[in-house]
């Protein structure tokens, strides 16, 4: 088991995926009580772990990012780039389902007070910036070294803009809004917990597996210029 | 350490000078940030508070910053003093110092006039706001002289600095304006020094990797 | 079923559009590579056919 596993990593990773995945929907509508916010609370069992797995992304590539300014692996700037690339995605999940979940529960597509949605708005915009970066710049050594220091600024720039703007709602709104309830009981730390596993486990699938084409893509053009 | 001072000080001393004799970008930031002033009095509807306007200044501030830092790097890419600056025997990170400390220079020239102006436009500005200024503008510099460097090399050039820079604007802009409105500004002027500090700090030491292959 | 009840399935719906968006994407990205394997294959086997027809004719020594 563990031999076919580790030859066959992607395929591995799809079926611990998908089993995840499966399992956290049968616990969140079959298991998990009914919480008193209503139906709707069912929302942030995927909401919150795609928005944790999104931070997980950032927090990769820019670890990507770091190897490849200090130690100059060769793989690390493709790592970091899928990595974000990844993180992205799942930014704008948790963008998406949270507008989602404000409007059932506050009857608004959006709100400044939830702070959560604020900083991931943000990340978005400066993330999204990145790929304006790199596709600006001809591939090449000076490329992968801007593009690993934009992705260290990033990773900063979270908890200083956590801060920015849980500072900002005492002047521009007094309420705050939390994304989640309050508490949770066990069982539903435990649906909770399932699902962040499902999250991880696709997020980090997916980056396999862009990866796994990238790397194709680029050992065929290497191919082409060797035959022609 | 002072061969390092020294360094900074003959890059500074070259920046002004240039700007001095092609007097392009500072007279430019002036013009940039009276005009943006006279556009938010026309964007401000009756009867919209004080608090209001505070808050179109600091916009203001930022997009003078952006225009005055999209010059930063122009003449060292046009004319290739890049690679001179990087085949002289000094440490890259004093390149970004002074850099920083020459931009800083036009900006805080630029709020000379913009802040008297704003208080005779608006209304008048306290000592929290000018020292949440100060601040800012530190982080502010030190921020976008990197990111600056990184537009010169990518083709986008111009547009994409703005695109870069105001997410990383945005806790200078909360800072700012919190410190311009609330009655008691400390935590919003710590704030801002945390993110002078953190940010400084990152410039410093990832600039080396901006300018180098 | 409840305006709640949409608004979840929604969400839940959301998840699995963004998912198979990418198999989508990546699907056609892999029909791509494939064209390119073939069009090499086709153009290695050609280069192996004209190399071969270059190859010195045996002759019979002694």
């Amino acid at each position: 088991m563990s031999t076919w596993s580790r030859n066959n990593p992607l395929t591995a990773l799809a079926v611990l995926t998908t089993a995840l995945l499966g399992a956290s929907v049968v616990l969140i509508f079959f298991y998990a009580p009914v919480d008193q916010d209503g139906l709707n609370q069912k929302i942030f069992y995927f909401h919150v772990p795609i928005a944790l797995t999104s931070y997980a992304c950032f927090g990769w590539g820019a670890l990507k990012a770091f190897l490849h300014l200090w130690k100059r692996l060769p793989s690390a700037d493709l790592e970091s780039y899928v990595a974000i690339h990844q993180g992205v995605i799942f930014g704008a999940m948790t963008l998406v389902t949270g507008s989602i979940w404000a409007k059932v529960r506050w009857n608004a597509w959006w709100v400044w007070g939830d702070e959560q949605l604020v900083l991931f708005l943000v990340l978005f915009l400066f993330y999204c910036a990145y790929f304006m970066l790199r596709f600006s710049v001809d591939p090449g050594p000076q490329r992968a070294n801007l593009s690993a220091v934009y992705a260290l600024f990033g990773v900063v720039l979270i908890p200083v803009s956590f801060l920015a703007i849980r500072l900002a709602n005492s002047y521009i709104h007094p309420t705050v809004f939390t994304s989640s309830g309050p508490q949770m009981a066990t069982s539903q730390f435990a649906t909770f917990c399932v699902a962040w596993a499902a999250m991880l486990s696709l997020a980090y699938f997916l980056y396999r597996f862009e990866l796994a084409g990238k790397r194709l893509d680029a050992n065929l053009r290497e191919l082409r210029e060797l035959i022609t | 350490m002072r061969r390092y001072a020294a360094d900074v000080a003959v890059l500074v001393r070259k920046d002004l000078t240039l700007e001095l004799r092609a007097r392009d970008t500072l007279p430019a930031m002036l013009l940039f940030v009276l005009s943006a002033l006279v556009v938010f009095h026309f964007a401000l509807p009756a009867h919209s508070s004080d608090l209001a306007a505070k808050g179109l200044l600091w916009v203001a501030i930022v997009f003078t910053a952006i225009v005055g830092l999209t010059r930063a790097f122009v003449a060292e890419r046009e004319q290739r003093l890049i690679d001179g600056l990087l085949l002289a025997p000094c440490d890259r990170s004093a390149i970004w110092l002074a850099k920083s400390l020459a931009v800083l220079a036009f900006l805080g020239a630029a709020e000379v006039v913009a802040l008297p102006a704003y208080a005779a436009f608006f209304s008048g500005i306290g000592w929290s706001t000018v020292a949440a200024v100060a601040l800012a503008d530190l982080g502010i510099v030190a921020v976008g002289t990197v990111l600056a460097a990184i537009a010169a090399v990518s083709r986008a050039r111009e547009l994409i600095l703005p695109l870069l820079f105001l997410p990383l604007a945005i806790p200078v802009v909360v800072g700012g304006v919190g410190a311009s409105v609330v009655v008691s500004p400390g935590r919003y002027l710590g704030f801002l020094c945390l993110y002078d500090a953190v940010f400084a700090i990152i410039s410093w030491a990832s600039f080396e990797y901006v300018v180098t292959e | 079923m409840t305006s709640q009840e949409k608004y979840v399935a929604a969400a839940y719906l959301v998840v699995f559009l963004f998912v198979l968006a990418y198999v989508v994407i990546m699907a056609a990205k892999l029909s791509r590579l494939g064209r390119d394997v073939a069009e090499l294959t086709a153009l290695a086997r050609e280069r192996k056919a004209r190399t071969s027809d270059q190859a010195p004719k045996q002759v019979k020594v002694g």
